[in-house]
């Protein structure tokens, strides 16, 4: 555990000072040769490693809320589906919010597809819409998401190979995957999204060893 | 208020004028009336006082009462803007002292606030562990606490301010999406150690119980430094939309990564790249690249009072009193210029300077009646100074998304009427 403030030691101090601690300062006053007094017992060493709370995660508790996929593909399940089966599930799932070509009702709910191309020019005006072939590093995101979230009324409802599906369907009306494209965890995870080189690391630092404004 | 550029004061919403942003939740295939009839209602005005008698020492006051309620002569409201993926802005010009009330702090919903049974709600750690673990709330809660004060900042606040200024912004407009707290809690170190974490875990997925399960990728070192699980809130449990019963504080960083409803963590070699900190709450820049992770929330600082639609009733002493934060620390000092940026001078901190937590300054200014602007700039323990607008902008670009937290003004007529300037 680690302190920020004194005061904030002073406040542990004053939990963990109970009556049975207390006893062992006064013991330890008395006998006049404890080196070590309470205060270490649980800020030092003795503290224990762990508390033993909690229960072993059951594998079944695991297996239902490990939905997350990372970019090389881990966590992508069996399944596929493309472009044109998907266009049935936008249809039915999607387009009712986001419009019948992903053309979306901002604010509230974001156009999909179509967005200008190229130059990445999003800082010099914030109307340029933010669309998943201009500005998605990832298409794995784009799984991971709709499993998450999507549709918005009824989210987790679709299938592996209905995710998948309109995985593609949004992909293909963006340029990025041929008409007839089977997506399975495979493809889906092999795809380099446009815009995934314009994302760069994070370099405000405060003041400490840079330009106080980046 | 992520998808909306401009938050709808309260006098639009009465005025019947469109809400941005209003959430749907139907079934299916909504048509166009059917949004319009479920758009956020118009915020009704608040009742009129009670007549208070001549002299409230010749009669019996009220009973005791089991919860209590504010004055009837005050309501301090926030701005709701959407529904299910919704904002409200903190009133900061209605507040004192420095901790935002639980029930006005500031909120950003994505699929709408859950309603979970504490009883049933687990909180799992998996992944690159020793141990996978299964916590009850009740077995968090057996953990040595700690009680820690930090604000919570939404990346996006300060956006309308930044990108489409108007002169009859309130603080509320202009930097409601920031709200500080008393937060209890363990230290999610504390949680790491109970599972054992693998030596190859540097990062962490943070994921919510709700409808969206928001989640987020944060450095291990994170954990290892000041993140804690809490349940606690300005002496009360969470508010359900602060994220009843549990929720991670990540003192500093943006609002979005303190995922409430905290339901899993899972350890893990690499960022997870999710929807939210990739195509959402990244920050474009000029140079054609846009920053990904960008966590901290640098100092800011906004004066509350004067500000608009105050105005003051003439010349003379007037307290310039407002709020400074940093994401990176403590803040070290509050400078205030009543003279437009030509001249500064430090204003006094009236309260403790704790990491990561809002401060309160002050400063009295007698005004001689001339038009002027009242300014402040926070500077943090890193040596830190806000910038201007003019430093800023040309690194941010005018349309990025995220981090607003240049130096903004306060315009006093002649007449004492207060306006808003984003200044240049």
């Amino acid at each position: 555990m680690k302190l920020s403030s004194s005061s904030e030691r002073r406040d542990l101090l004053s939990r963990v000072v109970r009556p049975s601690s207390l006893a062992v300062v006064v013991a330890c006053l008395a006998l006049n040769a404890c080196k070590v007094d309470a205060r270490n017992d649980y800020l030092g060493d003795k503290s224990p490693k762990q508390f033993g709370l909690g229960r072993a995660a059951p594998a079944a508790d695991i297996a239902a809320q490990n939905i997350d996929v990372s970019p090389n593909g881990e966590g992508l399940p069996a399944g596929s589906g493309t472009p044109e089966q998907g266009a049935t599930v936008y249809a039915g799932a999607c387009a009712s919010c986001h419009g019948a070509n992903g053309e979306g009702k901002p604010p509230a709910y974001p156009q999909l597809v179509g967005g200008p191309r190229g130059n990445f020019n999003f800082a010099s005006d914030f109307k340029i819409p933010k669309t998943i072939g201009n500005y998605w590093p990832y298409a794995t995101t784009l799984y991971d998401y709709i499993r998450r979230a999507m549709p918005l009324t009824a989210p987790g409802t679709l299938t592996p190979d209905q995710t998948y599906a309109v995985t593609a369907y949004l992909l293909n009306r963006e340029g990025i995957v041929p008409a007839g494209t089977a997506l399975d965890a495979k493809s889906l995870a092999a795809i380099k999204m446009p815009a995934r080189d314009h994302f760069v690391s994070d370099d405000r630092r405060g003041s400490t060893g840079g330009k106080n404004v980046r | 208020m992520d998808e909306s550029s401009s938050p709808i004061t309260r006098r639009t919403l009465i005025a019947g004028a469109a809400v941005a942003g209003a959430g749907v939740l139907l079934s299916n295939l909504p048509s166009e009336a059917q949004q319009k009839a479920v758009q956020q209602p118009a915020a009704a005005p608040p009742p009129p006082p009670p007549v208070a008698p001549e002299d409230p020492t010749k009669v019996p006051g009220a009973p005791t009462t089991a919860v209590g309620e504010r004055s009837p002569f005050v309501h301090p409201q926030r701005a709701p803007v959407g529904e299910i993926t919704g904002t409200s802005f903190t009133p900061h010009q209605d507040l004192t002292g420095t901790i935002t009330p639980a029930d006005l702090h500031f909120t950003r919903i994505h699929a709408g606030t859950p309603t979970i049974d504490p009883a049933k709600h687990t909180l799992l750690i998996h992944g690159l562990v020793d141990r996978p673990i299964e916590f009850s709330v009740a077995d968090l809660k057996r953990f040595p606490s700690v009680t820690r004060t930090h604000f919570v900042e939404c990346s996006g606040n300060g956006r309308s301010a930044y990108r489409t200024p108007k002169p009859e912004m309130t603080p509320q407009q202009v930097d409601g999406m920031m709200s500080n707290s008393e937060w209890t809690g363990v230290t999610l170190d504390t949680l790491l150690h109970e599972a054992g974490v693998k030596s190859d875990a540097k990062w962490f997925l943070a994921e919510g119980g709700d409808a969206c399960l928001l989640a987020r990728s944060v450095p291990i070192a994170k954990a290892h430094d000041d993140a804690l699980v809490v349940w606690g809130q300005n002496g009360e449990p969470l508010r359900p939309e602060q994220g009843f019963p549990i929720r991670l504080l990540l003192p500093g960083y943006e609002g979005n990564m303190n995922v409430k409803w905290l339901r899993r963590i899972k350890l893990g070699t690499e960022p997870f790249m999710t929807r939210w900190e990739t195509s959402k709450y990244t920050d474009p820049l000029p140079d054609g690249k846009a920053r990904i992770f960008s966590f901290e929330m640098d100092a800011k600082s906004l004066i509350t009072s004067p500000a608009y639609p105050e105005k003051l009733t003439g010349p003379g002493w007037w307290p310039i009193r407002g709020l400074a934060w940093s994401g990176r620390g403590r803040i070290t000092r509050v400078d205030i210029s009543t003279d437009g940026g030509k001249t500064w001078s430090a204003a006094e901190v009236l309260t403790s300077l704790t990491p990561k937590a809002v401060a309160r300054f002050e400063r009295m200014w007698r005004w001689d009646g001339n038009e002027t602007l009242l300014m402040s700039r926070a500077v943090d323990d890193t040596g830190y100074i806000q910038p201007t607008m003019a430093q800023l902008k040309p690194v941010r670009g005018p349309g990025t998304d995220y981090h607003f937290n240049s130096i903004r003004a306060w315009r006093i007529a002649r007449d004492g009427t207060v306006t808003f300037e984003a200044t240049t």
